[in-house]
């Protein structure tokens, strides 16, 4: 039985804003928040609001036969929360009707996957985490940014226990393969991979409102009788998209949503029925291991890499980038970790793009792929100065990562003994007793001695370390024990 | 085809970008095998390449008759000239100008430059030049710049033949808007007369049609090129101090280049940055104003004048550099940024430069930005990857620019102009 496996991707642009080379040093906000805010707006107006509007009538509606996927990173979550926390409740309206799947993804729809596995992993994690926490359930579908995957990046989202991912249907990889089956992952057997189907997809997201189109106007019927008429076997049809597909690339007087509305009537005359991606994967076996050697995405013709790392400066700021993968990963900075995120964002390198195709396109407010290099580098320079400024530059991050945990367990041993020091203290106050008192007190101050002696310890490590870093470490212990009695 | 050019310069003896344009364009057409041109000139000097076309040298051709033998006028006509040309042109005398100042052979004497009594020697070579129409044969006449549109005008009249004018500048380039008066009455003549308008960009192109008047259909872009280099100058090395970054503007250091906002860019590099030095080439009359800004600003240590470079220095100058910044407030073309880029230098170039819209691997600001242009230039200086992008594809696609393809699109604009010149 054919099955549509329907799925939209939600992701915004994190806009930066213009940074010239003076600010380094001297500002650390690198958001153009103005930008960010209408551009979230009007999209969620003109394309989510509608869109979403119609696939919860669609799941209402039609007896829990609609299905329909949805991944969100982690940076558009919080941009919604801000801007646009409508959208949120209304994916909250879609998910109790059960007819909705949330996949995981990197929580800052950027490329770590090609540079630093730990990045990487923790980022998938923080965001299934946002998932479970606003919908309930932890995602174990994976779809990585711009559906980029190979079989390094296959094997990375095994060992993180993902079920399945979901990719493009590229010819380069495919070859004579249909994408309408099952694969799985050739290096991890156990992963599971859903191929897009570019035409199908693309019919819908690029040609819908195009006039010029063979095939316009495209009705459901139409569209149904295509997927009808594909060879026997042939079952698992995977339609990708961008949200954004609905009502801003194919504005919302193409009729683009009377189409979806048809389409689960249309789909079920024809005997077409709707899944989730983790119901293909159990309904489905797979059919052959596909073997993806070089990273794959759904971007432009070439469908690879070469819109993000096609140049030499894209490779520059990529590499400059993730330089410092290391080091933020071991820091705790809250803001040097937000910024982190925001300055994954694929789109940063997009916007050096100088291949001929992107000679026309939206670069934001850059002028061009060297006005986006030098604003995004310039950007880049501050955030190292500040993440350089956390710990010292001539320790190794081996050794630097074994000096944190050093210091972590010294912490743990610290409050171990202050327990044990309040224990101590409140049996002196409990026997209250002069002759007591005085044992007690001998406790109390063995005790003491003895935490002191550790924290000294602590101290003489610690010298090898900044003073910044120093006294913000005894600031914590100082914490810790005005915290203790209380407990 | 049969060309009658009329030019004001032509190298090597050259003063601006007008003779290398003339040069490159001549050479160009003449990959063309049918191709004939003949190009006249103020004032030759004898050592000008002339084996792709004929120059004809207006200080050389009699516009008063004189009985003077075969090799009096060898000896006095100077090198590379042809007395038998002489005696032609002669016979072709039209009236009596014995009111000009003539030498002994009855020719003008000419500058060749451009001299406090420049309109003086433009009726002079307009004067002389129906002299040259009167006695050549061609199919078409192509008139550079305003200096030579009387001349044009007068050749079409005599000849009955279709005029080209090719717009190199315009007055409101060179004056920032404050237009004279009497060159503008020569420029828009010339384009009223001319059967065909070519503007080495659109940027010109707008100004002939909006400011001059004149009907779009007419008007036709027709970019410049530029010439490889030549082997004596692709000789020369390259010298990079690895500690310090050279930023070069080269050019007269006038009002229509935009020099001080180079100067005020180059002040908040060097706020932020200390290894990099700039270097200011050329002449011209805001020179001692630079200087003065320069000192106001506090970097006069890092920024340098060296004062007017020619031939080669140019190239030397070019090739120890590691940015070019051409900030023009209004350029008709501008081809220093290609000769730059030919020399492996990325280019920063301004919007309002003609040659914005044939470049696309140097960095674009608006002569006005300059915080724009201060982040450029930082940002090649201390970014590898920008440079070593911008070096290496700059260079590629400067190297795709040739005049030959240049000559093929005249030649296509010349044909349009004859057949709608006689069939209408």
């Amino acid at each position: 039985m054919k099955t549509i496996c329907l799925y939209f991707e939600i992701h915004q642009i994190m806009h930066l804003k213009r940074y010239r080379f003076f600010d380094v040093g001297a500002d650390h906000y690198y958001y153009n928040d103005y930008a960010n805010d209408v551009t979230l707006t009007d999209m969620v107006q003109r394309s989510y609001m509608p869109a979403l509007q119609t696939l919860l009538q669609l799941c209402e509606n039609n007896n829990k036969q609609f299905k329909v996927a949805f991944s969100i990173s982690g940076v558009t979550l919080e941009q919604l929360e801000i801007y646009a926390s409508e959208v949120i409740v209304i994916l909250q309206k879609l998910n109790k009707t059960g007819c909705v799947e949330f996949i995981a993804e990197p929580y800052s729809h950027g490329l770590s996957s090609l540079a630093n596995e730990k990045c990487f992993v923790e980022e998938v994690k923080r965001q299934s985490k946002k998932i479970k926490e606003l919908f309930g359930k932890k995602p174990t579908i994976l779809r990585n940014s711009s559906l980029l995957y190979s079989d390094e990046i296959g094997e990375m989202v095994n060992k993180m226990g993902f079920k399945a991912v979901l990719t493009e249907g590229a010819k380069q990889i495919l070859g004579w393969k249909s994408p309408h089956y099952l694969y799985h992952c050739a290096t991890a057997p156990k992963l599971k991979l859903l191929l897009r189907d570019y035409k199908l997809s693309d019919d819908i997201c690029l040609r819908f409102n195009n006039n010029s189109w063979s095939e316009f106007p495209l009705t459901a019927s139409k569209y149904t009788d295509w997927l009808s008429s594909l060879p026997e076997g042939e079952n698992v049809i995977n339609i990708f998209m961008e949200l954004q597909a609905i009502g801003v690339m194919q504005p919302l007087d193409s009729n683009i949503l009377e189409f979806f509305k048809a389409l689960p009537q249309e789909a079920a005359q024809r005997g077409i029925r709707f899944a989730t991606p983790s119901e293909i994967v159990k309904e489905n076996d797979s059919v052959a291991p596909l073997e993806v050697p070089y990273p794959l995405t759904w971007n432009d013709e070439e469908r690879d890499t070469s819109s993000w790392l096609g140049n030499d400066l894209q490779r520059e700021a990529f590499n400059k980038l993730y330089s410092v993968a290391e080091r933020v990963y071991m820091c705790n900075d809250r803001r040097i970790k937000m910024d982190w995120d925001y300055l994954q964002g694929s789109a940063n390198f997009r916007f050096m793009n100088t291949k001929s195709s992107a000679e026309n396109m939206n670069r934001g407010i850059y002028e061009s792929a060297y006005d986006a290099f030098t604003n995004y580098m310039n950007i880049i320079a501050d955030f190292t100065k500040r993440v350089d400024a956390l710990y010292p530059e001539g320790i190794e991050n081996d050794e630097l990562n074994a000096l944190l945990t050093t210091i972590r367990n010294q912490d743990d041993e610290i409050k171990i003994l202050e327990t044990k020091l309040g224990n101590a203290l409140a049996a002196l106050e409990h026997f209250n007793q002069p002759e007591d008192k005085e044992a007690a007190k001998k406790d109390a101050a063995v005790a003491k001695n003895e935490m002191e002696t550790k924290e000294k310890k602590v101290a003489t490590k610690k010298n090898k370390k900044t003073a910044s870093k120093k006294s913000k470490k005894k600031g914590s212990v100082v914490e810790n024990k005005k915290a203790k009695p209380t407990d | 085809m049969k060309v009658l050019m009329f030019g004001w310069e032509f190298p090597p003896h050259i003063l601006g970008g007008l003779g290398t344009a003339s040069y490159g364009l001549t050479k160009g057409m003449s990959q063309q095998e049918d191709m004939d041109i003949t190009f006249c000139i103020p004032k030759p000097w004898g050592d000008e390449d002339q084996s792709f076309l004929k120059i004809i040298g207006m200080n050389r051709t009699p516009i008063v008759w004189k009985d003077v033998d075969y090799n009096y006028v060898k000896e006095h006509l100077g090198d590379g000239a042809d007395p038998q040309l002489y005696y032609n042109q002669r016979d072709h005398i039209y009236g009596d100008f014995r009111h000009i100042h003539t030498n002994d052979l009855g020719c003008v004497e000419f500058s060749g430059k451009y001299p406090d009594n420049l309109y003086e020697e433009i009726n002079n070579y307009s004067i002389v030049a129906g002299v040259v129409a009167r006695q050549q044969n061609y199919d078409i006449i192509h008139s550079h710049d305003w200096l030579t549109y009387p001349a044009g005008i007068h050749a079409k009249q005599v000849s009955g033949k279709p005029l080209v004018i090719h717009v190199h500048a315009t007055d409101f380039d060179r004056s920032r808007g404050n237009v004279n008066p009497t060159v503008y009455g020569i420029e828009k003549n010339g384009m009223d007369h001319a059967d065909h308008i070519m503007c080495v960009s659109e940027l010109t192109r707008q100004t002939v049609i909006n400011k001059y008047h004149q009907d779009p259909r007419k008007v036709s872009t027709m970019h410049n090129a530029v010439s490889p280099l030549a082997p004596e100058v692709q000789a020369i090395p390259e010298v990079h101090d690895p500690k310090e970054k050279v930023v070069t503007f080269l050019g007269r250091i006038t009002m229509q280049k935009g020099p001080e906002y180079f100067v005020e860019a180059a002040a908040m590099v060097l706020k932020r940055t200390k290894n990099i030095r700039f270097v200011m080439a050329g002449s011209g009359d805001m020179l001692d104003e630079m200087i003065r800004l320069a000192a106001a600003r506090g970097i006069a240590d890092r920024f340098h004048f060296p004062g007017f470079m020619k031939g080669k220095q140019v190239y030397e100058i070019l090739k120890s550099s590691d940015v070019y910044v051409m900030p023009s407030v209004s350029e008709p073309f501008g081809i220093s940024p290609l000769e730059a880029m030919q020399c492996n230098v990325p280019s920063i170039i301004s919007y309002q430069s003609g040659c914005a819209e044939i470049l696309n691997k140097c960095i674009k600001t608006n002569y006005w930005d300059i915080h724009a242009m201060a982040d450029s230039i930082y940002s090649i200086c201390s970014y590898p990857a920008l440079y070593k992008y911008l070096r290496e594809e700059g260079k590629k696609e400067v190297d795709a620019i040739t005049w030959e393809d240049v000559g093929l699109r005249i030649r296509k604009r010349y044909e349009e102009t004859l057949k709608y010149y006689y069939n209408n």
